[in-house]
């Protein structure tokens, strides 16, 4: 008996491409029976796997010293604290405030830092490009720009302890974003005028699908440069 | 109302019923996180154990939320059914329990209590189910709603075909519906999320459904899940659609926090029986999913899953023709890991059910929980097992737009065969014309887009 070819054959082989072009879903997969060949269970269950590691995997202590800054870590213990306790994942504890304090400016008028959220890859993805482009554009327009960091294990909600710990006019966090199938690199940042413990969530600004495949970072980071402008310019009429 | 027991050997005293009701949940992530989970497994059972002996009365009396100040509150008692009310309210929420699973009491009889049971009674029942409890009861029910056709004949398995794309593009749209199409998916909907929520955007998808639905004469319905106040102005503007969608919440505060009040969706009810494009008549779509309440802080201390069942008590105000759980979707906070997930999918499709809702489920996860793809097919198999209306269709279980896993396309399918159960019958014999259905398989141009081009 010979093996068989599971994959489907078109009545309009050309029109099948076209369509698979027009989406990035996973269309034309063929089939064995009603489930899916090896290959494409495959390829699905790989995509998957990355995603899901990219959740829980750390980022390397090599991609923060090539970035050049130092590291804190929010009160949770590990990744698996920090998905379940959003309260903990925004916090830290007095010696890690301290220390913030002391080795970051303070008084600036934005103040931009990094977090692995729910992407560990996304940070050695995007910030080489990003962070040095948005500097340089805030700079250009006379904007004083803080002391950068990582947070390790960071909520979103960290802003609102950075913000009043360093007395920043804006604060923003650049942070992984919950990996899909498609990429798992993808970044958002979060901006907020005055940053404080009892703010409202939509007083953020975000900027969402910052990756090679969706926003690229160094357009990302000028746009992100011209929303702080705008946030900063209405913010002081 | 007895709050303590001896039990075990033990003495458990417990405060309120808020606090029975939170520690007898089965364990989840999120009222964990709310400081409301009982402490050690056996405080669980205990609360149980208590929770058995209060009465359906006991229950109906003290709602989450007092009736003075919540709006769901008061659609759900004043919408109880008094005469079904007056039969059952003196039994304990056991007896309750043991009446549901006797072989002697119909599904019929059992959506005649439903009716004079508030949500929060509901719930209570619910936590003293074993997870083959709930599959067994929810089976006996049988709930019909029409829009253009009849969804939930006991032999059937609808799905929704969700054919996202992250930016609306008409010609992606159409790529992942044809493909949805050819494997027998869509009778209970075309249903699609969009990325931007315009009067525009919402109006252009309408059109595009419509146009295709039109086009191959599909006995189906068309919608598109922006929100409600964008539908009734794409509707104004002579945009058309069947079915208008809304993602819905147990509270009033938690309503609000969706943009959304009560009266809106009465209004959004109306307009489209009068200028939607179905005949009906039930003409409303909704999603829930336990812990919306809780994140938006508007739980008032109660668990997550009295927090959902009320949002079933609210939607069967409306009479809808679909409403299901997006189980998975609100992430590892709430729902940790496979069991939480598999809890709550049979949870939330019993507890619709038992309020007479024509009940689906989107059965889904993020990829920052702890699941994969075999959990959701576990559950997606116990599901049909218990009766549930419809799952969604995505291409190859991928969502490229809201970025999580769903029900694949060929999962229906699969479903379907190994269930012996079918499509609605008018998309049934739709797709045996087309060839893509035959003798209840898949047939020869199954998978094949390309038959619906010329």
């Amino acid at each position: 008996m010979k093996p068989r070819d599971y994959s489907i054959k078109y009545e309009k082989p050309e029109e099948m491409e076209r369509l698979k072009k027009n989406t990035p879903a996973r269309i034309g997969i063929g089939r064995c029976g009603p489930r899916y060949t090896t290959e494409a269970y495959l390829d699905y269950r790989g995509a998957q796997a990355r995603a899901n590691d990219a959740v829980f995997k750390e980022v390397p202590g090599s991609v923060i010293e090539s970035l050049g800054v130092f590291e804190v870590r929010t009160l949770c213990a590990d990744k698996y604290e920090m998905i379940t306790r959003p309260d903990r994942g925004r916090l830290f504890d007095e010696e890690t405030c301290q220390l913030i304090s002391s080795r970051c400016r303070h008084d600036v008028d934005v103040q931009i830092y990094f977090g692995d959220g729910l992407s560990s890859p996304a940070i050695g993805a995007n910030i080489p490009d990003l962070y040095p482009a948005l500097r340089a554009a805030l700079e250009a327009e006379n904007v004083t720009v803080g002391t950068p960091f990582f947070v390790r294990y960071c909520r979103v909600n960290t802003a609102r302890t950075i913000g009043p710990l360093l007395n920043a006019k804006l604060t923003c966090v650049l942070i992984g974003e919950r990996p899909g199938l498609i990429t798992d690199e993808s970044m958002s940042a979060y901006m907020a005028l005055n940053a404080r413990p009892e703010m409202q969530e939509s007083e953020y600004k975000v900027v969402s699908n910052i990756s090679r495949i969706g926003m690229p970072p160094v357009e990302a980071a000028a746009y992100i440069a011209e929303l702080m402008m705008d946030m900063m310019q209405k913010g002081n009429c | 109302m007895k709050l303590d027991t001896e039990f075990m050997g033990e003495h458990h005293t417990f405060h309120s019923l808020r606090e029975v009701m939170a520690k007898a949940n089965e364990p989840k992530s999120g009222d964990s996180l709310a400081q409301i989970a009982a402490g050690t497994t056996l405080e669980r059972i205990a609360a149980k154990k208590v929770l058995s002996q209060l009465t359906v009365k006991d229950l109906t009396e003290h709602p989450a939320v007092p009736y003075e100040e919540d709006q769901v509150t008061r659609i759900i008692i004043d919408d109880l059914d008094r005469q079904e009310y007056e039969e059952i309210k003196d039994w304990t929420i056991a007896q309750v329990r043991e009446w549901l699973l006797d072989d002697g009491t119909s599904g019929e009889e059992m959506l005649a209590a439903g009716r004079g049971m508030t949500s929060e009674v509901i719930a209570a029942v619910c936590k003293l189910m074993g997870n083959l409890d709930l599959m067994y009861a929810g089976n006996k029910m049988k709930i019909l709603a029409t829009c253009n056709t009849t969804i939930g004949e006991k032999n059937v398995l609808a799905s929704r075909l969700q054919p996202n794309h992250p930016v609306d593009d008409p010609r992606g749209i159409t790529a992942s519906l044809l493909e949805g199409l050819s494997y027998g998916v869509g009778d209970a909907v075309l249903g699609v999320n969009p990325a931007i929520d315009t009067v525009e955007s919402t109006g252009a998808v309408w059109d595009q459904l419509r146009e295709i639905k039109n086009e191959f004469q599909i006995p189906t319905q068309t919608c598109v899940l922006s929100h409600v106040t964008t539908q009734m102005k794409a509707l104004e503007k002579g945009h058309k659609a069947d079915l208008c969608f809304q993602s819905i919440a147990g509270t009033e505060s938690a309503l609000a926090a969706f943009g959304v009040t009560p009266g809106m969706l009465t209004e959004a009810d109306l307009m489209f029986h009068e200028d939607g494009d179905s005949r009906g008549p039930n003409v409303m779509y909704f999603e829930t999913g336990q812990a919306s309440e809780l994140s938006s802080s508007c739980h008032y201390g109660w668990d997550q899953l009295t927090m959902e069942c009320r949002c079933y008590g609210l939607a069967r105000h409306y009479r809808p023709f679909l409403v299901n759980t997006v189980v998975g979707f609100m992430g590892p906070e709430y729902l940790y890991d496979a069991r939480q997930l598999l809890r709550a999918g049979l949870e939330d499709v019993f507890c619709g059910h038992l309020h007479g809702l024509p009940m689906g489920c989107d059965v889904c996860y993020t990829n920052h929980m702890v699941t994969d793809q075999n959990d959701l097919e576990s559950l997606a198999a116990m599901l049909t097992a218990a009766g549930c209306h419809y799952f969604m269709g995505l291409p190859q279980g991928d969502d490229i737009m809201l970025m999580y896993q769903s029900s694949g396309y060929h999962d229906i399918a699969a479903l379907r065969q190994l269930f012996g159960k079918h499509p609605i019958r008018e998309y049934e014999k739709w797709l045996e014309k087309w060839g893509i259905l035959e003798n209840g398989r898949l047939g020869p141009r199954a998978g094949d887009p390309t038959v619906f081009l010329k």
